[in-house]
Order: structure tokens, then sequence, then C-alpha cells
């Protein structure tokens, strides 16, 4: 209860951006839409001329290096708002600390979870190399 | 909240068990459903929620009795029992009936009745709205299903794939479909906008957002879904609908068309549609699990990171519908790639589930077998699911019955046993008593043996080579003694159902009323008294833990005695608490609609407009249109908005809450934004058509360039931007108390606005773009036309908030009209540019 007050200003809800934990699945989404446009378009307006494939294989690596840049930073922030002045890995209690704890590790787990998925999309330049 | 006790009595409230008894009375009576025949007037959640229920089970019964006709016919090779037709609008029937009319409408029905209780508020924030939905529905749903009798229904499919229902099917049904099924989708979504709102605006004062019941993070999530993934079928709708009521040529490829961009639009819907009716079946899952562990869920916020990690992945996995459909290899490689990495957050759930399980003490109980049959049966679904995933295998298995065992499995292991089980769960809570658990382990037992052997064998069939959707088959090809199998099974099946349905509907007179909460659950719905009292909940607690009835010391009785807020109505008026968004902060006494039957006039002629244009009959579909908009113009001028007598009103310790919000705190504003989000996906759906004829064609737009110029829809945009600016002046200026300055502005605006709609029409009209020639000028009068007609709803609504403000209902300090009109005219603003920057803009610069 004492801690509850404690920190009542400090957490307290007028500083929370909700919206940030969707912030990394967006990316995800948003690198799949990129690469995957960039494909379909490439494929169908370029792809008997003479560029090279390889221009799709850069793109698509560029959008993974900046969506994943982005994902990491909030899976670092997330990270660190869970763990912030607590040791306890639950978050269930009644205080604006536990809420902002809790938000922290939900940011964390779909960072976590967006970046496997846009490692996965990736990958698929990786193994192939033409519009066929 | 910080600062009260959850049991804090005042030695007053000890003493005055009379007054309790007067604040209940006073309670019920505001509150009280109303009787004969007005009781179909009532727009209480508990009400509207179990219709809603019995109506989308009820469709689901004769989606089920299609389905055997269709495993009769299929038994045997060579059999008559049905024609090929009448075999192609069952199968077409089965399958919409079971997506559109009973698996999205069950958990909004569901979630209708019960999420008021979950959060511990007394209804739903737009109670009217879920009755509009609800009648919306029903009629919808008997026309869609009525068409079968008439030999004239749908038969393309449920995913009514052009160019089979845009140039070889003559007949009405795929109209019926297209309409009938947009109106449904409508009332969906209106659904959704009402859990969004409630989950995130109604909750008890305390219960903050790490505090949630998990079914809520699922409804939320869900809701969310359907915002994006609705409006792109519906804009797919109009255009087919286009293509077949007056010839524009959207997806014929003679005329610059193309077939794919249906399968496009449709699938973006479509395979979120798969999780918009798994989740909710998971949500039930998260209800129960912990209920009979007798211990809170393991991994909160894993569930958490599940609900919402699989609704924004599942939108990643449309194209992998389309995998034979001759896409470039990279492109098929990203949508299975996506496929794959799903099955991570859809797996997280499933493992914190058995964690929970494993970590409790079990009890046994029918729920539970049907939650156990269900994950088990999900994941050889979802196995099945991974398989087809990897494009080669797909290859081989599209079109044939292995989807078929597939997509059961998923669906009925994913939605329907685990609404089996919340059948037996909730039941009590709806009816007072309980489902007979004797009963109900045969109908476990028939249910799992008949499904498995039903669905099992189709895997095999499907390898043998057995495509989908043939209303026979030839003897000797392996198929014979699969298919009889499947059909005997699917007998057994049948059997179950029937046995569960009985039941739910045999005379309960004898059987004694259930005990309270009868399963020991730790969560706020279990608070209803047996039977239910229509209140919702006595008076609304404060919330301090996820399992508030085993955490919080006395829960129950301070919520029975009324010692928390609003216990009582002393103004005879339905009110519930408004909170923030985070940390359920009150901010607000609502007050919420009583009954009327003004939503069922506004669905039924609403339906009316859907269901006259379905036969071409266009000037009835136009009167009941506009007496739709009458309607609902009466049922928004006498119910919402309206100026309460005083400023402020006591809800209980000590709290005061304003009775009237008006900006972005309001839940009329929520309304507006979520369904303006829903509107302009449905826009860029379009917007998304015009760039995938781009993309296709060689030269799009076609060089030399009709239309439709650029002078007049920037001359369009001009006046419209003009047009926004006054509505937000007047919107400023009605704050400011300059009553002349606001007539002036906004009247100026309506003006300004129409003369606006007539110049952005003018560039397709003048340039003599003719939609039936190609599929440009098609493209560009369906985006124009979109714009001008939320333009024209635009000034509906300025005009609108004139007469609120001449009939003294709207004013410089009541003005929530007015902010929802200009919220309105935001996106209004943004359609605006968009359609220019496309119509007039991008011909320059491609």
């Amino acid at each position: 209860m004492e801690q509850k007050h404690h920190h009542s200003e400090e957490f307290h809800e007028r500083h929370e951006r909700i919206w940030f934990m969707f912030i990394p699945p967006l990316v995800w989404a948003i690198h799949l839409l990129a690469c995957y446009l960039t494909a379909a378009i490439w494929c169908a307006k370029y792809s008997s001329s003479t560029h090279s494939f390889m221009t799709v294989r850069v793109a698509i690596g560029i959008y993974t290096l900046l969506a994943l840049a982005v994902i990491v930073f909030f899976c670092w922030s997330g990270y660190r708002r869970y763990r912030h002045l607590s040791e306890v890995l639950a978050s269930d209690d009644d205080t604006p600390l536990d809420r902002y704890r809790f938000l922290g590790l939900a940011t964390f787990l779909l960072s976590a979870l967006s970046a496997v998925a846009t490692l996965f999309v990736a990958a698929v330049a990786l193994f192939i190399g033409n519009c066929d | 909240m910080d600062s009260e006790p959850a049991n804090l009595i005042s030695e007053q409230d000890r003493n005055s068990a009379e007054q309790r008894r007067q604040s209940a009375e006073r309670l019920l009576k505001a509150w009280e459903t109303p009787r004969g025949w007005r009781y179909w007037s009532a727009v209480n959640n508990s009400e509207v929620g179990m219709w809603y229920t019995v109506a989308s089970f009820c469709f689901f019964l004769f989606g089920g009795v299609l389905a055997l006709l269709m495993r009769i016919q299929l038994a045997v090779p060579g059999n008559t029992f049905l024609t090929a037709d009448q075999y192609n609008q069952i199968f077409t029937m089965h399958g919409s009936v079971m997506m559109f009319l009973f698996a999205v409408p069950i958990f909004e029905a569901f979630s209708i009745m019960v999420l008021p209780e979950m959060l511990g508020a007394r209804d739903l924030p737009f109670p009217r709205l879920s009755a509009y939905g609800f009648y919306s529905f029903v009629i919808g749903g008997i026309f869609v299903c009525g068409s079968l009798f008439f030999d004239a229904a749908p038969k393309g499919g449920w995913f009514m794939y052009p160019p089979l229902t845009s140039s070889f099917q003559d007949d009405i049904g795929a109209d019926i479909w297209l309409l009938g099924l947009t109106f449904i989708e409508i009332a969906s979504i209106a659904a959704a906008i009402e859990l969004i709102v409630g989950v995130l605006k109604c909750r008890p004062p305390g219960m903050r957002i790490n505090l949630i019941p998990l079914y809520c993070w699922y409804i939320l999530v869900v809701a969310g879904m359907i915002l994006f993934a609705f409006p792109p079928l519906i804009a797919g709708d109009i255009l087919l609908e286009m293509e077949r009521a007056f010839d524009w040529p959207f997806f014929d490829p003679q005329r610059g068309g193309d077939p794919l961009l249906w399968q496009h639009l449709f699938w973006i819907f479509g395979h979120p549609e798969v999780y918009i009716v798994f989740l909710p079946s998971v949500a039930l899952m998260a209800m129960m699990v912990p209920t009979f562990a007798k211990t809170p869920m393991v991994g909160y916020s894993w569930v958490v990171l599940s609900a919402v990690g699989t609704g924004f992945l599942s939108f990643g996995l449309w194209v992998h519908h389309m995998f034979t459909t001759g896409l470039p290899g990279i492109s098929i490689g990203i949508f299975s790639a996506a496929s794959q990495a799903v099955a991570i957050p859809t797996g997280v759930q499933l493992f914190c589930f058995l964690a929970t399980l494993t970590a409790g003490n079990v009890k046994r109980s029918v729920c539970l077998h049907f939650i156990f049959a269900g994950m088990a049966t999900f994941i050889i679904g979802g196995l099945t699911g991974v398989m087809v995933a990897v494009a080669p295998f797909d290859f081989q298995a599209h079109d044939t019955f292995f989807i078929v065992g597939h997509l059961h499995y998923v669906l009925i292991g994913g939605t329907i046993f685990p609404i089996m089980a919340g059948f037996y769960y909730f039941f009590p809570l709806v009816k007072g008593k309980q489902l007979s658990e004797r009963i109900g382990r045969i109908v476990f037992w028939l249910v799992l043996i008949g499904f498995n052997i039903t669905f099992f064998p189709m895997h095999i069939t499907g390898l043998l080579g057995m495509p989908r959707r043939v209303f026979t088959y030839p003897a000797n090809m392996g198929f014979d003694t699969l298919n009889l199998i499947s059909s005997l099974g699917s007998m057994l099946l049948a059997a179950g159902f029937l046995l569960f349905l009985y039941d739910v509907v045999r005379p309960r007179t004898k059987q004694p009323l259930s005990e309270r909460n009868p399963w020991q659950a730790g969560t706020l719905e279990w608070l209803a008294q047996m039977p239910d009292l229509p209140w919702g909940v006595r008076t609304i607690p404060i919330i301090e833990s996820r399992y508030p009835l085993w955490e919080q010391p006395n829960f129950m009785r301070d919520v029975d005695e009324g010692r928390f807020y609003l216990a009582d109505a002393a103004e005879g008026k339905r009110e519930t608490i408004v909170s923030s968004v985070i940390d359920a902060e009150p901010m607000q006494c609502l007050r919420v609609g009583g009954p009327t039957f003004l939503t069922f006039f506004a669905a039924l002629f609403t339906g009316g407009f859907f269901i006259f244009a379905t036969y071409h009959w266009w000037l009835a579909a136009s009167l009941s249109g506009l007496i739709a908009l009458g309607v609902i113009l009466t049922w928004v001028w006498t119910g919402t908005a309206e100026i309460p007598e005083k400023e402020i009103k006591d809800v209980g310790l000590g709290l005061s809450l304003p009775l009237y919000v008006s900006g972005p705190n309001a839940v009329g504003w929520w309304a507006m934004f979520i369904t303006m989000t829903a509107d302009i996906t449905a826009f860029v759906s379009l917007v998304f058509g015009y760039f995938f004829y781009w993309t296709i064609h060689e030269d799009f737009p076609p060089q030399p360039l009709q239309g439709p110029g650029v002078f007049w829809p920037v001359t369009g945009l001009v006046l419209l931007l003009i047009a926004y600016g006054l509505t937000l002046l007047s919107r400023y200026w009605n704050r400011s108390g300059y009553v002349r300055a606001f007539y002036l502005s906004l009247s100026l605006a309506a003006v300004v606005s129409l003369t606006g709609t007539l110049a952005l029409l003018a560039g397709p009209w003048l340039t003599e773009l003719d939609p039936t020639t190609h599929v440009y000028p098609a493209i560009i009068w369906v985006l124009t036309g979109w714009t001008a007609l939320h333009v024209i709803l635009g000034v509906i609504m300025q005009l609108y908030c004139l007469a609120r403000r001449a009939a003294g209902k709207m004013t410089d300090r009541w003005d929530a009209d007015i902010m929802n009109v200009s919220l309105y005219w935001h996106f209004l603003a943004l359609t605006v540019v968009m359609t220019v920057g496309v119509i007039a803009g991008f011909p320059s610069v491609s």
C-alpha cells in the first residue's frame, strides 16, 4: 500500500502510452507489406527487363534492418520498464507500478515475437533469387 | 483506486438496511425489462445478448442440417439424392451460414451478454446499437437463408469467386449473398464498436489494464480485427455488386478487370476471419481454465502476447489461400513464412492453459472435457495448417478434401468445442439452472467420436485426389468407403448435437436453481444471482485483483449490500460508470438508452434498402433507405447527448462524476472514431484496387488519358477543404459562445460541401468517363462516388448540428454533437485528399 502511494505520480496514466506496445507488431506488418509490394511490383513491372533481382533482395535487406532497429529499441525499452524498481516477476497487483511493468513486459514480448516474425519473412529473400 | 479500501462501510450505512432495500427497488425499476409485447423493445444487454445467442445458435443448427444433406449425398458414389445445382446451393449456404451467421455473431452475442457482467458494469455504452445490430442480423440472416427454400440461394461457394459469380451466374443468388451479407457485416461492425468501447471505457474503478479478465483482451483484439478485416470485404462486395448490377467491369479481364482482385480483398478479410472466430473461443477457455484449475492463469502477460500477436500476424497470411494462382515464388515465400510464424503465438496460449491445469487442482467436468478435446483437435488442425502453409504441399492439397478436413479440425476444434464448453459453463448465468452433467458426458463422447469419424477420413480422401465442391463421384476411385465412413460419422455427430439441443431446451420446472457461482470462479460475472436480475450488477465495485471473488475479502457481501458505486437510481435513469482507458479512473456517470422500438424499425428499413436492392427495385430501396435514415436520426435526436438536469452526480463513496462529457473523453466520440477507422479501411481497400490495376497493366491509367482531368477534382478538393475548415471553426465558435458566427459558418460549410461534391463529380462526368467500357473509368467513378456519398452524410450531420443548436439541445457547454461531427470531418477530409490525390494526382506523376 505504501509503495502504491509512493509511486502514484511518477507512474500516473497520463504519462502512459498504451499504443506503444502495438508498434513492434505494426512494424512487422509494414515490413511484410513493404517486402511483398516491392517483390510483387518488381516482378510485375521489371522482371522481363535487364534489372537484376538483387535489387529486390537488397531492398528487403534494408527494410529488415530498419524494422529490426525499431523493434529492438522497443524490446529493450519494454524490458527496462518491466524490470524497473522490482525483481519480482509477477505484475498482478493493483498499483500503477505493476501496470507500468505489465505494459513493459507486454511490449517486450510483442517485440520479441515481431522480431522473429520479421526474420522469418526476411529469410525468404535469402533463399529465393528470382520471380519464378 | 488508491484511496478507498474495498469494504469501507460507514456507520450510517450500516444502520440503513431499509434505505438499501429502497435503493435496490429504485434500481430494479430503472432496469426493469418491459413486459408483454413491449418485451421486444428491450435493449438491455442480457435480453439482446440472449436473443442474439439463440438466433445464431438456430443458424448453426440450420447450417448443420445443410451439412448432413451434403453427407447423405456423398455417402455413396453416383448418388441422386441432390442435384448438382441443389448441392452447389447447399455447400455455399453451409459455409456462409456457419461463418457469417454463426461463428462471428455467436461471439458478439455472447460478449454483449456477459461482457458488462465481467466488467462489473450495468450495461454496454450503446445498448440501442446492440439491439439495432441484433435485428439487422436476424433480418439479414433470414433473408439469406430463406433464399434456399425458393431455389434462389447463392451457389458460388462461400468465397464467391468471380468470374463464376460475375459472368456465369445470372440468377439472383450471388446478389443475395453480396447484399444480404454486407448488411450483416455492418451489424458485426456495430457490435465491434460496442465491445471495444465497452472494454476500454466501461471498466469498474480500479480495474487497471493489467487486471482485466483475459476474455476482455481477446475481445478487444478480435473487435479490432473486425474493424480492419470486414471493410475490405465490404469494398469487394461493392465492386462485385456494381459489376453484376451495372456491368462495371472490375473483374472482367476483357475490359481491364481482374478476378484476382476479388481474391485479395476476400482473403484479406477471410484469413483474419478464421482468427476472428477462433480467438473468442480461446477467450472462453481462458476464463474456464483457471476456474477448473482453481488457480489464477499461469502467464497472464504471455496470454496477452498471444492474443495481440495472433491478431496482428493473422493479417499477414491472406495470400496463402492464393498459392495456386500463379504468383511469383518470392510472394508465396513471404506469406508462407508469415503462416509459419503465426503458429508461435497460437501455441504460446495453449501452453499457458496446460501449465495452469498442471499447476492447479483440476476439477472434473463436461466443460473441461470439451476444453481438452478442443485443444487436441485444434492442434491437429493447426499442424495440418502448417503443412498447407508449405507451398509445395499446398499445390497438391489445394481444393481437395484434405482442406475440408483441415479447416473443420481448426474450426470445430478451435471454435465449436470451446463454445460447447462455454454453454455448459455459462448456462446457469443465463437460465439460473445447470445443464445436465450426465447427459453432457454422453453428448461429449458422441460429438468427439462422431467428429473424428467424419473429418479424419477426409484427409485421406483428399490425398487420394477427391476434389472439394463436387456433388458426386464415380465408384471405384478409392473414395467410396472413406466417404461412407465420413457420412456415418456425421450422423453420430448430429446425434450428439441433437442430444445437446434437448438438454438446452428441455423443461426445467422441477430442477432446482443452481447455487450462486456454481463453479467457484473468481471473476466478476459470477456475482450474478440465480436467476440473474436485469441491473447487471447490484453496485459497481472497486477492483483490486484479477480474481476479485477469490482474492478480495467480503467482496460478494459488499456488492450485494450495495456498498460500492451507483447503488441507487435516484432519478430513475439507467446509469453506468465510464472510466479511463489505462487505470480505469472513474470519469463519467453515463446515462444509457432504455427500451425502444426505434432500433427495430431502423434495422427493418435498413434491411429493406439491401433486400429491395437485391431485386433491383431501386425506388423501393431508396424509399426504405430514406425511412431508415429518418428513423436513425429520430433515435439519435431523442436518445443521445441529452442535456442532464445537473452537471455532476454523487455516485457514492464520496465520489461525484459529470453526467455529460464531450470530445475525446466521451464514449460517443470513441464510437465515431472507431466507425470511421473501419470506414476509411474500406476506402483504402478501394484505393488498393486502383493500384492493383496499375500493377497488372502496362498502361494504367490508359493513355491517352480520358479523364477526370485535374481542374475539377482539385476545385472539389479546395472547396471541400474550405468546408472542413468552416466546420472546425463552427465548433470553436459554438464553444466560445459566438452563436451567429456558428450558424453562419456551419450553414456556409454545408453549402460549400455540396458545391465541392458537384465539382468532384464534374471531373468524370464532363470528361465523359463511361464506367462500363473499361475498369479505369469504373474505379474512378467508385472512388468519386464513395467520397460524394460521404460528403452528403457529412452535410446531413452539419444540418443536424444546426437543428440541435436551434432546438436548444446543443449549447456552448453541451457540445458533444458538433465535437463528434468535426471528428467525422477529419476523416472525410482525409478521404477527399486521398481521392483527389489518386484520381487527379497519380495520372500526372505515373
